[in-house]
C-alpha cells in the first residue's frame, strides 16, 4: 500500500498525462474527420455536415455512437482470433508512439534520450496490425490492401528516417525536449535550414499514413475498401482511429523536428513579443463568430448549444491570457511557458494536418507503379543527397568558419538542383514506358 | 534509465486496454449479431469468391521487403552517427571532417549499389 502512494506520488504527472492522451485521443480523431469534412465540403463549395448540432458540430459523437452499437459481423472463412486483434494493434501501436511527444513543456509521458527513434520504431508497428487484418479476413481485396499498405509503408520509410536523420545532424539529439531546445539556442527553425528534408518528410508522412494522393491501400474504385474490406461497425471504427492518431503523430513529429516544437515564431525577440497576445485574439475571433452564428441558428437548442461552445472558447482565451496580464512573477505568470507551448505546438499539428487535407482535395491518386517511382527513385536518392548536403554545410560552417548564411542556402541549392535531375530523369522513363505500353 | 520507461509502459497497457475493452462492454449493448449466408461470406461485389486467397502473389512484392532491409539499416546506422555529429557534449562529438568523410564512403557504397539496383531495373514496378 505504501509503495503504491510513494509510485503515485513519483509518477503522477506521467499517469494523468497517460490518462489524459487515451482519452481525449478518440475525441480529437472524432472532430479531425469532422474538420476534414467541413474542409472538403468548404473546398467543394458544399456546407457539410449541418444537422447533427450546430454547423455539424455534434456530428462525431453521433457517429461514435452509432458505430459501437453496430452489429458485429466477423466473416465466417476469417482467421477470428487475428481477425479481433488486428485493428487492437494498430490503435495501440498509433497511441503508443504519442508517448514521447512534448506538447508543450510541461505535457509529456516520458523524456527518453532516444525519443525520437522510439516514435520511429512503435510508429511503424502499426503496419502489423493493417497487414495482419487484411490477411486474416480471407479476402482479395483486403490482401491486396494489405501488401499494397506494406510495399508502401516500408518504400518511404526509408525516405521519412533519412529526413529525419538530416534535422538530427542539426539537433544533435534524439530527445524531442532538446531538439526544441536546439532550435530555440539557433534562433531558427530547422525548417529554414533544411527545407528539402521538410518536403522530403511531408511527402512521406503523406505515405506513410495512406492518405491521398497516396491512398491506393484503400482506393475505393480499384479495392473496395482495401484491408478494411471485411472490417464493419467498431472495428472498423478503431482502424479509422488508427488512422487519425498515426496523422496526428507524424504531424507531431514534423512540428517537433521542423517547425520549432511549441515554440513562438520569433520566440527569441524581443520586438515580437506582442505575438504573445495572437492565442487569446485568434480564439477570441473564433468566439466571436460562434455568437454571431447562435442567433441564425434554426432550433432554440441549437441557438443554446453554439452560444456555449463561444462561452467555452472565451474560457480557454482568457485562460492563455491570463498569465500575460498577471503581474510577473506570481504562480499565474509563470504558467505561461506550459499553456501558450501547447498551444502553438498543437495550432502547428493542426495546420500540418490541414495541409495533409487541402493536398488530398487538390491531388489526383496516384498509380502504384508511379508511387513507387516516386519513392525508390526520386525520393529516397534526394534523401540521401539531402543528408550529404546538411552534412557538408555543417562541415563548412564548423571547420571552414563559413556562415550559416552562405553554408546552407549553397547546399540547400545544390540539393534543388539534384532534385531537377531525379525529376527529369524520372519523366524521361515514364515517357519511354508510354511508349513501351503503347506498342505492346 | 530503465525507470524513465515505467511511464511508458503504464501507457502501453492503458493504450491497449482500452480499445479492447469498449469492445469487449459494448457487446452486451450491441444487438446479437444474426448474420447467416452471404452476409458473412467475404466480399465480392456480389459474386461468389473465387480462387484461394492464401495463394500466390506477385513477386514484385518480395522485392520490395528485401530492398527495404538494405536502405533501413543504412538508416538505422545513419541514426546515432547523426547524432554524434553534433552532439553538445564535446567529448564524444566526432571532428567534422572525419566524420563527414567517413559518412560519404559509406553512402557512396549505398549508392553504387543503388545505381547498380537502378541498372537493373530493381527499382521500376512494371
Amino acid at each position: 500500500m505504501h509503495s503504491l502512494i510513494d509510485f503515485l506520488l513519483t509518477y503522477w504527472v506521467q499517469l494523468v498525462c497517460a490518462v489524459i492522451i487515451v482519452a481525449v485521443l478518440p475525441l480529437v480523431a472524432g472532430y479531425i474527420v469532422l474538420m476534414e469534412r467541413k474542409v472538403m465540403a468548404d473546398m467543394q463549395a458544399r456546407l457539410g455536415p449541418m444537422r447533427v448540432g450546430p454547423h455539424g458540430l455534434l456530428q462525431p459523437i453521433a457517429d461514435a455512437l452509432k458505430l459501437l452499437i453496430k452489429e458485429d459481423i466477423i466473416p465466417d472463412e476469417a482467421d477470428k482470433a487475428i481477425f479481433w486483434v488486428a485493428p487492437l494493434i494498430s490503435v495501440t501501436a498509433g497511441m503508443l508512439a504519442m508517448s514521447t511527444l512534448a506538447i508543450g513543456p510541461w505535457f509529456q509521458i516520458a523524456d527518453l534520450n532516444i525519443g525520437l527513434l522510439f516514435i520511429v520504431g512503435i510508429s511503424a508497428l502499426g503496419i502489423f496490425g493493417i497487414v495482419l487484418g487484411g490477411w486474416s479476413s480471407n479476402s482479395h481485396y483486403s490482401l491486396l490492401g494489405a501488401l499494397r499498405s506494406a510495399a508502401q509503408l516500408v518504400s518511404y520509410e526509408t525516405a521519412a528516417g533519412m529526413a529525419i536523420v538530416g534535422a538530427l545532424m542539426l539537433a544533435g539529439t534524439l530527445s524531442t525536449r532538446e531538439i526544441i531546445a536546439t532550435q530555440n539556442d539557433y534562433g531558427v527553425w530547422f525548417v529554414f535550414a533544411a527545407p528539402v528534408g521538410f518536403f522530403i518528410y511531408v511527402v512521406a508522412s503523406i505515405a506513410e499514413t495512406n492518405r491521398a494522393p497516396f491512398d491506393l491501400p484503400e482506393a475505393e474504385s480499384e479495392l473496395v475498401a482495401g484491408y478494411m474490406t471485411e472490417y464493419s461497425g467498431f472495428r472498423w471504427a478503431l482502424y479509422f482511429l488508427a488512422e487519425y492518431t498515426n496523422m496526428v503523430v507524424v504531424a507531431s513529429i514534423a512540428t517537433t523536428l521542423f517547425l520549432g516544437g511549441w515554440l513562438r515564431p520569433f520566440a527569441g525577440t524581443r520586438a515580437f513579443n506582442f505575438l504573445d497576445f495572437l492565442p487569446s485574439v485568434l480564439l477570441l475571433g473564433v468566439a466571436g463568430y460562434c455568437f454571431y452564428r447562435a442567433p441564425k441558428q434554426p432550433v432554440k437548442i441549437q441557438k443554446m448549444v453554439l452560444a456555449a461552445v463561444g462561452a467555452m472558447i472565451i474560457l480557454v482565451a482568457l485562460i492563455l491570457a491570463a498569465p500575460l496580464l498577471a503581474p510577473a512573477g506570481s504562480f499565474v505568470a509563470s504558467m505561461k511557458a506550459g499553456l501558450h507551448g501547447a498551444f502553438w505546438f498543437l495550432l502547428k499539428v493542426g495546420l500540418y494536418i490541414y495541409l495533409f487535407m487541402w493536398l488530398r482535395f487538390t491531388f489526383p491518386r496516384y498509380r502504384f507503379d508511379q508511387l513507387m517511382r516516386l519513392g525508390w527513385q526520386f525520393l529516397i536518392p534526394l534523401s540521401i543527397v539531402n543528408v550529404m548536403g546538411i552534412g557538408v554545410a555543417l562541415v563548412l560552417h564548423r571547420h571552414f568558419g563559413w556562415s550559416h548564411w552562405t553554408a546552407f542556402p549553397l547546399t540547400t541549392i545544390l540539393t534543388l538542383a539534384v532534385a531537377g535531375l531525379l525529376a527529369a530523369a524520372g519523366e524521361k522513363q515514364e515517357k519511354t514506358h508510354a511508349i513501351v505500353g503503347e506498342e505492346a | 534509465m530503465p525507470s524513465q520507461y515505467i511511464p511508458i509502459l503504464i501507457f502501453a497497457a492503458l493504450a491497449a486496454a482500452f480499445p479492447a475493452v469498449t469492445l469487449v462492454l459494448f457487446r452486451f449493448i450491441r444487438p446479437t449479431p444474426v448474420a447467416v449466408g452471404a452476409k458473412l461470406k467475404p466480399y465480392e461485389c456480389g459474386v461468389e469468391a473465387e480462387g484461394d486467397t492464401r495463394g500466390r502473389y506477385s513477386v514484385r512484392f518480395y522485392i520490395v521487403a528485401i530492398l527495404f532491409v538494405i536502405f533501413d539499416v543504412e538508416t538505422t546506422f545513419l541514426f546515432p552517427w547523426a547524432v554524434l555529429f553534433s552532439t553538445r557534449h564535446e567529448g564524444f562529438r566526432l571532428e567534422p571532417v572525419y566524420a563527414l568523410a567517413s559518412m560519404f564512403v559509406f553512402l557512396g557504397i549505398l549508392i553504387i549499389g543503388y545505381v547498380w539496383l537502378y541498372r537493373k531495373g530493381a527499382l521500376e514496378w512494371v
